[in-house]
């Protein structure tokens, strides 16, 4: 999952950052005490499978990767950005041409100057079909000269528009203007790498004895589902500042033995907290118990899919809309989720930035309005005899909801549903081959920006599962990207997804977790949850 | 005796060889693939990393390779999760864990249960023996999953003794929790199995013999009932002990070990082709291994058993 942001970003670009700008740090305040031991424990709920930044693809992964390494820009605790690697930037030629000029005291961790060169490297190695790097895509997201032919292997990867202009200046040509590219560059796949310490071994080259790195922490241990210790890089530019000395990570799989470890005290973070336990946790230690905004949206899409034996009463929208006007949302965020979600009536996740999240007509109703309303639009379609094919991942989670659901359509429209589970890589076949009239779905923002969740409903996105298909939506979602004014174009693409009631959407997440309050400087503004220990410090207990 | 281990040595090797081509088998039929993700990926990123693991060849020709590579160079391959490791990374670092925890697992449950069975033999119906009894059948229903949640919550959280999970290099103190909770209810069944046996044995006319020479009690157990009575025990121990060796699943995830069973099941879910089938054929080395080692001891126990 790939965050970046575009927060106020249209402004700083113009203005161009200059070395002025403060970087961001640890930051105590007066009349606190700092505790004597400086450490960060936190509890990661799956083993990462690669601290590799060119190579990873998930969240796990980019949390550690993140203290690790440094890109050109870095955020701060709202999710701003800040400076990083680059000490300033300048946009020229209409947003097409950035040159970022790197720091001079910016150092590897074995001492090595990091320079324009590594950043060349590193992006090449990402764009390299060689590579085979699951997150090559992200390049040509980027819009870099190129780009898209590099990873399609028809160029080779020193024909990617960047370059080493000397040591300091890194100059990136892009294909179209891109106001928030220097964004983009906070995410692990445009972090810098170093090149000898690759090429001398190879696959191994992040083994605990081989890796370089130019973040705020090296790695320390490295033990596959057990954990990993991170200690303060000397070498790191801005040292002086980071507070804490140390990190631990303890792989725990299972979400109450780590609730339990946490409640011993064993570590300080814990995400996510048990399903249906976060009102308790609330409740006994408020001050720790978090629920913050999660860019992901949870949704039932109908499967379109001419000759997909899907019943032919599915193809009237009324129809869907009954359907989707039947399901109590609040049932489904307060009494099984219970963890600060929001109902969802729209696709797009409402904390996304500069997204004004439009109010459908179904929110101005309450439940019970809804149920009439659904009841009418049954009768009137004929009061089709249905038995929906409803398939879902393996999850305690899903089956209550779904369940739950069902129980709805029952009740209320008189619909059966078989409702079907298989384990993940089997459910995510299905869903891409059909056979199903409604599947569980969700889809986590890549960024901070509306269009990473719509352009999920143009005809030719590859997770448009339930392929929908509306001309007016395609070509509303291409004019959206060198539009002055995306949010009205966005508000249109909304309504038709509602008009259409081409999917049922159903919450918003919410991410919870525990916090020891002993640790300051949590990026709690930051809705893309991109944390850098570095900013953090810890202070005595009471 | 040599003939017979020669023998049983150069079965396995087609045994191996059947497990790798099911498991092979097994894998290709199943749906899905290590690269599916939630988000469609590009065919072009898909193509770049088929080529990369080679998944881009016919099946036979990636059993092949694979049965080869074994073969010369003991090389599992890299694996599909793993960016930067081989399968021989992940076997290197796992498997010395589970082996560890296992074992002591293993001779806990034989250090507890084998004396606690005997002597809840030999105080046949007396207050001793429904002490025994009513530990071992109490031991028995609380299988690991359930033992592990309670340790964890008596020791961890309420007395802070030990610690919840972790390895650490295999320091006595994390060791403690996940060997108490894996040996308990072999513990149980040891006991058990080592009663009614030694039961069995105690009214044979030979031990009736022994005592009737006037041999002490303390005697007649240790020298002419204890190996007779081991028989059922140690047929129960060979596949115990391959099961305690290989790893326990729960074990691995509920202490975080770092331990073999975990790889194994993320591996199954996420079509980790590599690990499955390095893992298999670990399991499938030390089955068939430990199956050899109780035929052994078979014969070495009970003279009646020879082989030729």
């Amino acid at each position: 999952m790939i965050r970046r942001t575009l927060i106020g970003l249209t402004t700083v670009s113009a203005l161009a950052l200059t070395a002025a700008v403060p970087s961001f740090a640890a930051d105590p305040q007066p009349g606190e005490t700092l505790a004597e031991d400086q450490v960060f424990r936190y509890r990661l709920a799956a083993q990462f499978p690669t601290l590799d930044p060119q190579l990873n693809e998930e969240t796990e992964g980019f949390h550690v990767i993140r203290q690790l390494f440094e890109g050109l820009m870095n955020q701060d605790s709202e999710g701003n950005l800040v400076p990083g690697v680059a000490e300033s930037f300048e946009a020229s030629e209409g947003n097409t041409v950035y040159t970022f000029t790197l720091r001079e005291d910016a150092r590897w961790s074995n001492g090595d100057p990091v320079t324009a060169s590594d950043f060349v490297y590193g992006w090449r190695r990402a764009a390299d079909p060689a590579t085979a790097s699951p997150y090559q895509w992200y390049v040509e997201l980027t819009q870099i000269e190129n780009a898209a032919a590099v990873v399609a292997g028809d160029m080779e990867p020193d024909a990617l528009g960047v370059e080493a202009v000397d040591d300091r200046t890194l100059r990136v040509t892009l294909e179209a203007p891109l106001p928030y590219f220097p964004a983009m560059t906070t995410y692990g796949v445009l972090f810098p790498a170093h090149e000898s310490t690759i090429e001398a071994h190879g696959d191994d080259w992040t083994d605990v004895e081989n890796i370089v790195s130019n973040g705020a922490y090296t790695l320390e241990s490295l033990s596959l589902n057990e954990g990993f210790t991170l200690v303060k890089n000397d070498q790191y530019w801005d040292a002086d500042s980071v507070e804490i000395e140390r990190i631990e990570g303890y792989v725990i799989v299972d979400d109450n033995q780590a609730l339990t470890r946490y409640e011993a005290g064993e570590f300080d973070m814990l995400e996510p907290v048990p399903a249906g336990t976060f009102p308790r946790l609330q409740e006994e230690r408020p001050d720790e118990a978090n629920s913050v905004p999660r860019l992901c949206s949870y949704y039932y899409p109908f499967n379109f899919r001419a000759g997909d034996d899907v019943p032919e009463a599915l193809s009237d929208p009324n129809v869907r809309y009954a359907l989707s006007l039947a399901v109590d949302r609040d049932v489904i965020v307060d009494q099984i989720l219970q963890g600060g979600q929001e109902a969802a009536y729209n696709f797009t996740h409402w904390a996304t930035a500069g997204f004004e999240q439009p109010t459908m007509p179904m929110q101005e109703m309450t439940q019970a309005e809804r149920d009439a309303e659904a009841q009418r639009l049954w009768e009137e379609a004929g009061s089709p005899d249905l038995d929906l094919r409803f398939i879902y991942n393996t999850s305690d989670q899903h089956r209550q909801i779904a369940t739950v659901v069902s129980q709805m359509w029952k009740q209320k429209l008189g619909v059966d549903t078989t409702l079907s589970n298989s384990e993940w890589a089997v459910y995510l076949e299905q869903r891409r081959e059909g056979g199903f009239d409604l599947a569980r779905s969700a889809w986590c923002g890549d960024y901070n920006e509306a269009s990473t969740f719509l352009d999920l409903m143009t005809t030719t996105h590859g997770s448009n599962d339930g392929k929908y298909s509306n001309e007016r939506l395609d070509q509303l979602m291409a004019e959206s990207k060198t539009s002055e004014n995306p949010q009205e174009i966005y508000t249109e693409v909304e309504q038709i997804i509602y008009d259409d009631t081409a999917m049922i959407p159903i919450y918003h997440y919410a991410l919870t977790f525990l916090l020891n309050p002993e640790i300051k400087g949590w990026p709690l503004e930051n809705v893309e949850n991109n944390w850098y220990v570095k900013d953090f410090y810890r202070t005595a207990s009471e | 005796m040599t003939a017979f281990v020669v023998r049983r040595l150069l079965i396995a090797i087609p045994t191996i060889l059947f497990l790798i081509v099911l498991t092979f088998t097994l894998m290709e039929l199943a749906p899905g693939s290590p690269f599916d993700s939630e988000r469609g990926v590009p065919q072009y990123v898909l193509d770049n990393l088929e080529a990369k693991y080679g998944l881009d060849r016919p099946a036979w020709q990636r059993l092949g390779l694979y049965v080869w590579n074994l073969a010369t160079d003991f090389d599992f391959g890299p694996s599909f999760t793993y960016r930067d490791r081989t399968v021989n990374d992940v076997i290197a670092q796992g498997f010395p864990i589970t082996l560890t925890y296992g074992l002591l697992s293993g001779l806990v449950a034989m250090a507890v249960g084998i004396p606690l069975g005997i002597t809840a033999a030999i105080k046949h119906n007396t207050w001793l023996d429904t002490l025994a009894v009513g530990f071992s059948i109490g031991a028995s229903v609380l299988p690991n999953f359930v033992m592990a949640p309670i340790l964890v919550l008596v020791f961890t959280l309420w007395l802070g003794w030990l610690p919840g999970g972790g390895w650490n290099g295999g320091q006595w103190n994390y060791l403690i929790l996940p060997v108490v909770a894996l040996a308990t209810s072999y513990m149980a069944s040891i006991a058990r199995l080592t009663r009614s046996s030694m039961l069995e044995v105690l009214n044979a006319p030979f031990i009736r013999t022994a005592r009737a020479k006037g041999l002490p009690m303390r005697r007649v157990i240790l020298r002419h009932a204890l190996k007779p009575a081991m028989l059922p025990v140690i047929s129960y121990l060979g596949p115990t002990f391959a099961f305690l060796l290989t790893g326990s699943v729960l074990i691995d995830m509920f202490f975080s070990t770092g331990g073999i069973g975990q790889f194994f099941v993320a591996a199954a879910l996420g079509r980790d082709y590599a690990i499955i089938m390095g893992v298999t054929v670990l399991y499938g080395v030390i089955v068939v291994a430990l199956n050899l080692l109780v035929d052994l001891l078979y014969a070495w126990i009970d003279p009646k058993i020879r082989y030729g």
